[in-house]
């Protein structure tokens, strides 16, 4: 029986908590989006991972008790089982003391029952001890491993979830730091130091326990000993907070790092950075084996005041239980009892340091997942989705209005004042103007990378913010300037556009794009691994493969956003082929600082400073004596 | 999808994956044997604690002197106290130098991969480069401090501690050292079947860590399809992948703990009954007894400790076999820093103090001996001259042609060459080749007549400045990022560069030049950093210039602008420039046509025009109607 369930079927990270997606607690830190922002202050933090929204407290006991509650009968399981299992480990010692106190007497009466029975729960005890031992590592490892399995998803899906604003400022080497290293943390915590808390803290009450029940005074004493090392446990703690908290924002400086230079190795080392990125390295490394060797230094400190500690009782109750066993008030074997439980229940004060480690770096690691999983996404899934229409027709495309949308970052500078704009059901749109005139704004609002700030997006009606994101990509999917290509074939990657292609239709899309050649060309074709991010592959048939993808996606509605860039002239023309063929019937925007993919449009948008300049027919403009004939000009001169 | 090449099982014995630590660990050896020995010292003070209980129990209280306690507890507290100070000690000792050599290792790990050959990188997702450097390094770190010391300290102390045994009473001794069999030989067995677990478990944490990293660069993508469910769906595979292995471990873990508990409990229980049984009799004191039972007990944790110890060395072990397996990777070897390599005009190079000192990494004891160097340049300087040059990627599947079957071209000094070809005929890979990003598998480069493969990669790297098509952005300053062409280049030189690349925006950024781009910095788009990179390329004025179709992601009216100030910068050096459009081409005093591997014809845009149908169709697009 696992309890291991499939990812929810929604997307329903931002809900994992159990908090309403609905509540879009707006990041404070300045949205920008990727295109020009010159008007945007910096970041908050470049170079150390501080997060803008530290987590209030609580926050992470409470992530860790919403992992944990759906594993509570397995982990109640688990301690049931350790609870028999220290009972067995314990009763060593009781055992010894009945063997001298009443066994030997009895066997110097020629009574060898007593020593049998002794002999026998001594044994039975050390088999049960193993057994439960190895049961209760069973139980916990399938309640950590599972709760790690849990986690590991929330961040990831989580991660995915959020909006692009969200990424652009948080920077993938931090989103990995913290499913990767954070994780790791955790994974220390639940798989040894858990065990070891659970351990010592139930020996400590067993043996109390017994040793009130051998003699309350001398067990009086014992526990009172608890009392110094609960606070040189607490002061440890309070030191080693900090400490643990430095080293998490150390080691994600260093994954950052390390991240960027190995993704930019070419650069790196045609400019010959090595040197310098030693430097900086060896800057963001030595933070963290500071932070390491602060936390080995506390460590320290703490076994010598604990050690000390139990040490000095075991001395004391040694001299006043020989008082009491002279004076006849103490029996020889409970003294000997007593003297084996102390070493036994101070032994593992190195272990309690052990602990109070994994859970400080544990606790400073889930305080960040906490902030990273507390972030709402600003482009949240709908509460009450709504289907869109079935289609008009025979042709795939669908409507596009923008109905009084306006757009502007968070900080107020504005970028689209407010307009309205009506795309029919199977035009092609071309969208052209200077950089920063807020083309691909206009685009990625449409694909809803960002909801506008006013007014709304409709597709056949529907507000965009009504669509489940299945059915707002089978409506609208955008093919970008840089095609990022995934581990694994390239048959794969073309899938990327729709998981249950078949290979007859991969190969369809490749063809009708012109990319079928080169790919049938690469040494296994389309079962080719495109290695690390497509180290063989140029950017021009990065971006024929990302073609491929979005013709395999079929959308209603296809936005290119600088799309053909890196295309020679041939495959440019083979796209634009393709196009005349691909976007019949299907609405598509086609955002391009290139004219000539502007031939094949229906209509042209021209854009300046956020506002829509020149709105007609390519011929009609070209003809004209406005911005677009100007450009289109300049255009036909840098031809042969 | 593999996404780490070298799935091997490894063969190596733990012992000896971890001994090839020795050379981080030589700095810090007096510390950590001084660590292990006081550790020894301090356990086996805690061995003695029991034999002064024994003088307490035989003495003082079975003679009913309760003041003769005192001078043994005393003993006992002092006892406790350097047992307690010991063990601080230890931990005192090497807690800065092991954090130490995990660092230097990281750094050397990172030092290593930074020169590693291109195609290195691009076999090896960085998702497992990272997991080596962040959990295995710690996993090492970790062993060091504690598992490394104590199979050593628990080794000695349960020796120490038999031969107390022994040396009480040498029959109970004996029955307390017959579970030591047939544990030694169950631990080898578990210990085999752990190392490759613990391996595969290393193996797939480093999966899922590429898993999450392209997952989070490839964001737009997933988004833009909607795709993020088939790549949680993927995470989730993988994670659960992960967990069978960890649970796989854990079952190991539990089986090796059910012995190590049992086994010395049931001796114990038999010393018990026998000692039991000779007490009764009168062989043997109640204080001899307990202390013997004391002794054995304290024994349980050196033996308990074992099962963890084993399988923390062997997580350490296969943490040490994946660094190293990095680190043996070699780098290609580097021409000697002979410095009189100074035939080629060093014309525009600024920042020549800053880079004298290196030497490409690997430091050079004695000054090496000459190569035969080439016949000195001629006077009049040669340009970049390509002969017979063939490269074929060290990874593709034999059989399959070189892609480069012999390239011969001639850059005349000052000279612009526009390099053309079809998608995916290699325009890229012969770039790279010219500051050495990946390494000719045949025939010659020289720049100004002398092989490149005789200059230090440092040097050549100098000489050739490089504009990719994919212009990447550090995590710096604009300021920096575009200085990185030339190191120690003034605030003129940058302003030039800056507007030759019509990237003066950078002046109204939010700081200026000042302003922190790149990834953790503010995100420019596509045309900007296009131009901030080639900006970088131009600041040096560099004596060659490699120039990737440079203009892809401009506008028509910025491109215009970029064209007409680079026309000033292309006059001044020798380039190389990639190009798919007749503007990029235009910038060319010549054109080469790559094609099946060689260049096929080389002449003006117009002459191509005329005598090429291949360039005319690449120009234009047409199908040329076959004559």
């Amino acid at each position: 029986m696992t309890t291991v369930t499939e990812p929810p079927e929604e997307d329903g990270s931002a809900l994992a908590d159990g908090r309403p997606a609905q509540t879009v607690q707006a990041p404070e830190a300045p949205h920008r989006e990727p295109a020009r922002s010159p008007g945007t202050p910096p970041p908050a933090a470049p170079d150390d991972d501080t997060d803008e929204h530290p987590s209030p407290p609580g926050v992470s006991r409470a992530l860790l008790g919403s992992l944990l509650r759906p594993h509570k009968w397995r982990t109640a399981l688990a301690m049931g089982v350790i609870l028999l299992q220290q009972a067995a480990v314990l009763a060593g010692p009781l055992l010894v003391a009945f063997a001298i106190d009443r066994a030997i007497p009895a066997l110097r009466r020629d009574d060898s029952g007593p020593l049998i029975a002794v002999v026998c729960v001594y044994i039975v005890c050390a088999l049960a001890s193993g057994l439960l031992q190895a049961l209760f590592i069973r139980v916990s490892a399938r309640v950590s491993q599972d709760v790690l399995l849990d986690l590991r998803g929330r961040i990831f899906r989580h991660a995915q979830a959020l909006s692009l604003d969200f990424h652009e400022r948080y920077t993938s080497g931090r989103i990995i730091a913290r499913a990767t290293s954070d994780v790791d943390a955790l994974r220390e915590l639940l798989s040894e130091g858990l065990e070891e808390l659970i351990q010592v803290a139930l020996s400590a009450v067993y043996i109390s326990v017994v040793l009130l029940a051998l003699d309350w005074e001398l067990g009086a004493a014992a526990a009172a000993s608890f009392v110094p090392l609960y606070f040189i446990a607490r002061s440890f703690r309070r030191r080693t907070r900090e400490v643990y908290r430095r080293t998490r924002t150390a080691v994600a400086s260093v994954i950052v790092r390390f991240t960027e230079t190995m993704n930019g190795i070419r650069p790196v080392q045609a400019f010959r950075r090595e040197e310098a990125n030693d430097k900086e390295f060896h800057r963001l490394n030595s933070a963290y084996r500071r932070a390491n060797g602060d936390s080995a230094l506390e460590m320290a400190r703490f076994v010598v005041s604990a050690r000390t500690m139990a040490n000095a009782v075991i001395a004391a109750i040694l001299v006043w239980g020989a008082y009491r066993v002279a004076d006849g008030g103490l029996e020889l074997g409970v003294m000997a009892a007593f003297v084996l439980y102390l070493r036994r229940l101070y032994d593992p004060v190195d272990r309690l340091g052990m602990f109070l480690n994994s859970y400080q770096s544990a606790a400073a690691a889930l305080d960040k997942i906490a902030a990273l999983l507390a972030n709402r996404p600003a482009v949240p899934e709908p509460r009450q989705p709504v289907p869109l229409p079935a289609p008009q027709g025979e042709e795939p495309g669908r409507e596009v209005v923008f109905d009084g949308v306006r757009f502007a970052y968070r900080e107020g500078v504005e970028v689209l004042p407010r307009f309205d704009l009506k795309i029919p059901a199977g035009q092609t749109v071309a969208v052209v103007g200077a950089t920063g005139a807020g083309k691909s704004t206009l685009a990625k609002l449409l694909v809803r990378f960002y909801d506008p700030t006013g007014g709304r997006v409709r597709l056949d009606g529907v507000d965009l913010r009504d669509l489940e994101t299945p059915e707002l990509r089978r409506g609208v999917v955008m093919v970008t300037q840089e095609s990022f290509l995934f581990s694994g074939t390239v048959a794969e990657n073309i899938a990327v556009g729709r998981p249950d292609a078949t290979r007859e239709q991969v190969e369809e899309a490749a063809r009708a794009i012109g990319a079928f050649d080169f790919i049938a060309a690469l040494p296994e074709g389309f079962d080719t691994d495109v290695r690390k991010r497509g180290g063989r592959i140029s950017a021009g048939q990065r971006q024929l493969v990302a073609f491929a993808r979005a013709l395999l996606a079929d959308p209603a509605v296809l936005i290119l956003d600088e799309a053909t860039s890196s295309l020679d002239i041939p495959g440019e023309r083979a796209v634009q082929r393709a196009m005349h063929t691909v976007l019949a019937g299907r609405t598509a925007v086609i955002v391009a600082h290139r004219l000539s993919t502007v031939e094949i449009a229906d209509r042209v948008l021209v854009m300046d400073a956020g506002r829509i300049v020149e709105d007609g027919r390519p011929a009609e403009l070209i003809g004209g004596t406005g911005r677009f004939a100007t450009l289109h000009r300049a255009w036909r001169d840098s031809l042969v | 999808m593999s996404r780490n090449p070298s799935h091997l099982p490894s063969k190596r014995s733990p012992v000896r994956s971890l001994l090839r630590l020795r050379p981080y660990v030589r700095p810090v050896r007096v510390r950590l044997l001084a660590s292990a020995a006081v550790a020894t010292v301090a356990s086996c003070v805690g061995l003695v604690i029991p034999l002064v209980l024994k003088e307490i129990v035989d003495g003082p209280v079975a003679h009913g002197d309760p003041g003769g306690v005192w001078w043994p507890a005393a003993l006992v507290l002092l006892l406790g106290l350097a047992e307690a100070g010991l063990f601080g000690v230890r931990r005192w000792l090497v807690a800065r130098p092991l954090a130490g050599v995990e660092a230097s290792m990281r750094a050397d790990l990172y030092r290593h991969l930074q020169r590693l050959p291109t195609s290195f990188h691009d076999r090896w997702a960085s998702g497992q480069l990272l997991s080596r450097a962040t959990s295995d390094l710690s996993v090492l770190r970790l062993f060091l401090v504690f598992p490394l010391v104590f199979l050593l300290v628990n080794a000695v102390t349960f020796v120490v501690g038999i031969v107390v045994l022994l040396s009480q009473d040498w029959l109970l001794g004996l029955v307390l050292l017959l579970p030591t069999a047939p544990l030694v030989v169950l631990c080898s067995y578990f210990e085999t079947r752990y190392a490759l677990a613990a391996r595969k478990a290393q193996d797939q944490a480093g999966d899922l860590a590429t898993v999450v990293e392209e997952s989070v660069l490839g964001i737009r993508v997933i988004k833009s399809f909607g795709r993020h469910r088939s790549m949680a769906r993927d995470f989730w595979r993988r994670s659960r992948e992960l967990r069978t292995t960890e649970l796989r471990k854990a079952e190991l873990l539990a089986d090796i703990w059910a012995v190590i508990m049992t086994l010395p409990e049931v001796a114990i229980g038999s010393a018990l009954a026998i000692g039991a049984t000779r007490v009764a009799d009168g062989e043997l004191t109640a204080g001899t007894l307990v202390a013997f039972l004391t002794t054995a007990l304290a024994l349980r944790w050196p033996v308990e400790s074992l099962g963890w110890l084993l399988a923390y060395s062997n997580d350490a072990a296969s943490a040490a076999d994946r660094y190293f397996e990095v680190m043996d990777t070699p780098t290609t070897p580097d021409a000697p820093e002979t410095g009189d390599t100074g035939d080629i005009a060093d014309t525009g190079d600024t920042g020549d103090t800053a880079d004298t000192a290196d030497t490409g990494g690997t430091p050079m004891a004695a000054d090496p001996p000459r190569s035969p160097r080439t016949p000195k340049a001629p006077a009049a300087p040669d340009g970049i001259r390509f002969e017979g040059v063939r490269f074929r990627y060290p990874d593709a599947p034999e059989g399959s042609p070189d892609l480069l079957t012999g390239v011969d071209l001639h850059i005349r000094s000052g000279e612009t060459m526009a390099l053309v070809g079809a998608t995916g005929c290699g325009k890229t890979t012969l770039t790279a080749l010219l500051p050495r990003l990946y390494e000719a598998t045949g025939g010659r480069i020289t720049l100004d007549g002398v092989d490149i493969a005789e200059l230090p990669r440092h040097r050549l790297r100098k000489l050739v400045a490089v504009a990719f098509e994919e212009p990447t952005l550090f995590s710096a300053t604009v300021r920096e990022n575009v200085a990185m062409g030339a190191p120690g280049a003034g605030e003129a030189a940058l302003h030039k560069a800056l507007t030759t690349s019509q990237a003066d925006f950078a002046h109204g950024l939010p700081q200026g030049l000042d302003t922190e781009v790149g990834e953790q910095g503010l995100s420019l788009s596509g045309g900007q950093r296009q131009r901030l990179a080639l900006a970088r390329a131009v600041v040096g004025q560099p004596r060659f210039l490699v120039l990737d179709d440079p203009l892809s992601a401009l506008d028509v009216h910025t491109e215009a602008l970029v064209e007409g100030a680079l026309r000033q910068v292309l006059a001044t050096t020798t380039a190389l420039v990639v190009a798919h459009r007749p503007s990029t081409v235009l910038l060319a005093d010549r054109v080469a046509l790559l094609s099946n591997g060689r260049i096929s014809t080389v002449g003006t845009h117009h002459e191509l025009l005329d005598s090429s149908p291949a360039y005319r169709e690449l120009m234009s697009g047409e199908r040329s109607p076959i004559r």
